[in-house]
């Protein structure tokens, strides 16, 4: 069997044995579940409005992928995109509400701030692994709490006078389009998704096409070799942290800017960074896989609203589906030794 | 002096919490999905307290945290399948756990009770004064009044699992496989084994911690039961330098900054700092901790690693 088409067929097994074990989980509690996916299909692509809610979805999870997959394919583990998403949310939706700009330079101004803030959140641990090698996974999920007290902190005590939320973002600032509103019912559908499929490309450009990239590869796939040729691997581990972050902030500006419009104090973390590991270990840290992945998780997720209406099954199902791809995909090592087995059979 | 006790109140889950990671990396797993066994343990606890109440009456939550550390144990055996036999990234396997758990646990809720959240248990672990100890003076006040029996079963199951992992053969079999598993399966030491045992353990003190954590603290569950919790005992942990004793002083110091963020506001001196400060205490001096500002930690050094057999 080809090695690229192994490559793909392990994430849709994965897939496949996620939907397997989530019907049965289904069937045991006595639910319909051939009710339940037909809900999920309507309620992901029934009609124009949902189709908005799901590109609307996965704009923030392309992104939250991409932020994990950059830092992956140099060989870092980012957990904190929650963090850097958070802090990318606070960034943005504080430069829209504190100027008065034309939209030209309001909204870029927004987005940068975003994406500035999720790499000087990220800057932190990539600095820490490379001067103190510190491991990044347990860093960044400690600067994910402190992100997430830190936001709140600012938006009840600096942003507003002690409220729970800030004010609508100018609209020099937003994201939004009445006219991809109207064009989809009147979802929440915003112009960040030509940014996210931008940014996709830009993650390929950087990594498959320049020397910056064949750099940041190569400390991924052995940090002594590349030291060796007379890289600078501290430098590389840096520069992908801050990278990583700054893809994690766009994310977090999409909420800000596009979705919603404001931020509010969290009780606790809104998922997107960890949906993104589930969808950058899915997508293989690739940013065409990435993209795909998305895309599926996105569907997953928005179309879930519906099972509890149309089917009465609970939308916390989905999160099992998502875990269990997750799981799959994390032990493909199994999955690869029953393919090997039955490709060698073939042979025979 | 409502301090102490609720730094208790607030450390034991921790502590409890802790001390599984403990056992999981030195072993030589890496696990993330401590939250997700806490998440596992509160919901046990809490199902199983509200549906056996009337058989078992006041000894209904001690009951309870057992029924919950077996849900946990079992519950670990995932990460344990994923990341020993199916060479999972331990990571990515412990955020599994803890995406799995959380979903798995409100589906079930949704599917029992009908609703988002569960109702209120009516026996709880409530407020007790030690017999005979609450009589000394002054340090009887301070210590063993209005307190919680589960604040010293966890500092005394803290000591015995200190004996446990540096003082008996086990305990040397534990770390030895997280530290050189080639040198341990020399000398004959099972490490698929040890390592299976130590993520089980870390089950079973992870659902231990979640079920006190339910019963002393939320009193039910909901989505929002378990928010942090293992996270900040995986940061007490570190901060503790994978040693049980220093595991339970940093899990009593992370309480005491949790306790003091919430009833700090009715103490005048402490009315003039922000809470934000005390609220990201625990995770910036765990951070500080692992650069080396606060003394050198260091991870068992297997930890996170695969042992293949016969690779070098």
């Amino acid at each position: 069997m080809l090695k690229s088409f192994k490559s793909i067929l392990t994430p849709i097994i994965a897939v496949l044995l996620g939907i397997i074990v989530g019907t049965i989980i289904m069937i045991i509690s006595g639910y319909d579940a051939l009710a339940a996916f037909t809900a999920l299909w309507n309620g992901a692509f029934g009609d124009s409005y949902y189709l908005g809610e799901v590109i609307r979805q996965f704009t923030p999870y392309i992104l939250a992928g991409l932020a994990v997959a950059f830092a992956f394919r140099v060989g870092l583990f980012n957990i904190g995109v929650e963090g850097q998403f958070l802090v990318g949310w606070l960034a943005a939706v504080w430069v829209g509400v504190a100027f008065d700009l034309p939209k030209i330079i309001h909204l870029p101004l927004a987005i940068i701030a975003a994406m500035v803030a999720g790499a000087l959140w990220a800057f932190i641990p990539g600095f820490l692994k490379a001067r103190f090698r510190v491991h990044e996974v347990i860093v960044t999920i400690m600067m994910n709490y402190v992100a997430l007290h830190v936001s709140n902190y600012f938006i009840k005590n600096i942003i507003t006078d002690n409220k729970d939320k800030t004010d609508m973002i100018k609209e020099s600032a937003t994201l939004r389009s009445p006219w991809l509103e109207s064009l989809t019912d009147y979802s929440r559908l915003h112009w960040g998704i030509i940014l996210a499929i931008l940014s996709c490309f830009v993650m390929w450009f950087l990594l498959e096409r320049t020397t910056r990239g064949f750099e940041l590869r190569s400390v991924g796939f052995n940090q002594h070799a590349a030291h060796y040729a007379g890289m600078n691997v501290n430098k590389n581990i840096i520069l992908s942290m801050v990278i990583a972050g700054a893809f994690a902030g766009l994310a977090g500006s999409m909420e800000g800017l596009g979705t919603f419009g404001y931020a509010t104090v969290k009780g606790g973390f809104t998922g997107v960074g960890f949906d993104g590991i589930a969808v950058a270990l899915l997508g293989g840290n690739t940013s065409i896989g990435v993209f795909f992945s998305a895309i599926l998780f996105g569907a997953l997720k928005v179309g879930a609203l519906n099972m509890p209406l149309e089917a009465g099954v609970p939308n916390e199902l989905v999160d099992i589906i998502i875990a269990l791809i997750v799981f799959f995909v994390a032990s493909s090592y199994i999955i690869r030794i029953f393919l090997d087995r039955f490709s060698k059979k073939e042979v025979k | 002096m409502i301090v102490v006790p609720s730094t208790l109140l607030w450390a034991a889950p921790l502590v409890f919490t802790a001390l599984g990671g403990i056992f999981s990396e030195r072993s030589g797993v890496v696990n993330i999905g401590l939250e997700g066994l806490m998440v596992i343990g509160a919901f046990t606890a809490i199902v199983f307290n509200l549906t056996f109440v009337h058989s078992f009456g006041s000894w209904t939550p001690w009951i309870a945290i057992v029924v919950a550390m077996v849900a946990g144990a079992i519950f670990s055996m995932l990460h344990a399948v994923a990341a020993i036999t199916f060479r999972a990234d331990h990571t990515v396997s412990g955020v599994a756990i803890n995406l799995l758990a959380s979903g798995l646990t409100l589906f079930l809720v949704k599917l029992i009770y009908d609703k988002g959240e569960t109702d209120i248990i009516s026996k709880g672990f409530n407020k007790i004064d030690i017999p005979v100890l609450k009589d000394i003076p002054v340090i009887g006040k301070i210590f063993f009044q209005n307190t919680y029996w589960t604040s010293f079963l966890a500092i005394i199951v803290a000591i015995i699992v200190w004996y446990i992992v540096f003082k008996t053969p086990f305990g040397l079999r534990l770390r030895s496989v997280g530290e050189h598993p080639m040198a341990a399966d020399t000398m004959g030491i099972n490490v698929t084994k040890m390592r299976y045992l130590g993520v089980i353990l870390s089950g079973a003190f992870g659902g231990l911690g979640g079920g006190v954590y339910a019963q002393s603290i939320t009193s039910n569950f909901s989505h929002s039961t378990i928010s942090g919790q293992g996270f900040m005992a995986l940061a007490a942990m570190i901060f503790g330098k994978w040693h049980p004793l220093g595991a339970l002083g940093a899990a009593i110091f992370f309480g005491f900054a949790q306790s003091i963020s919430i009833i700090g506001s009715s103490l005048p001196f402490l009315k003039e700092i922000p809470n934000v400060y005390l609220l990201i205490a625990p995770y910036v001096l765990t951070i500080l901790a692992l650069t080396g500002f606060i003394g050198r930690a260091d991870a068992p050094k297997a930890s996170g690693t695969h042992y293949i057999k016969g690779s070098r």
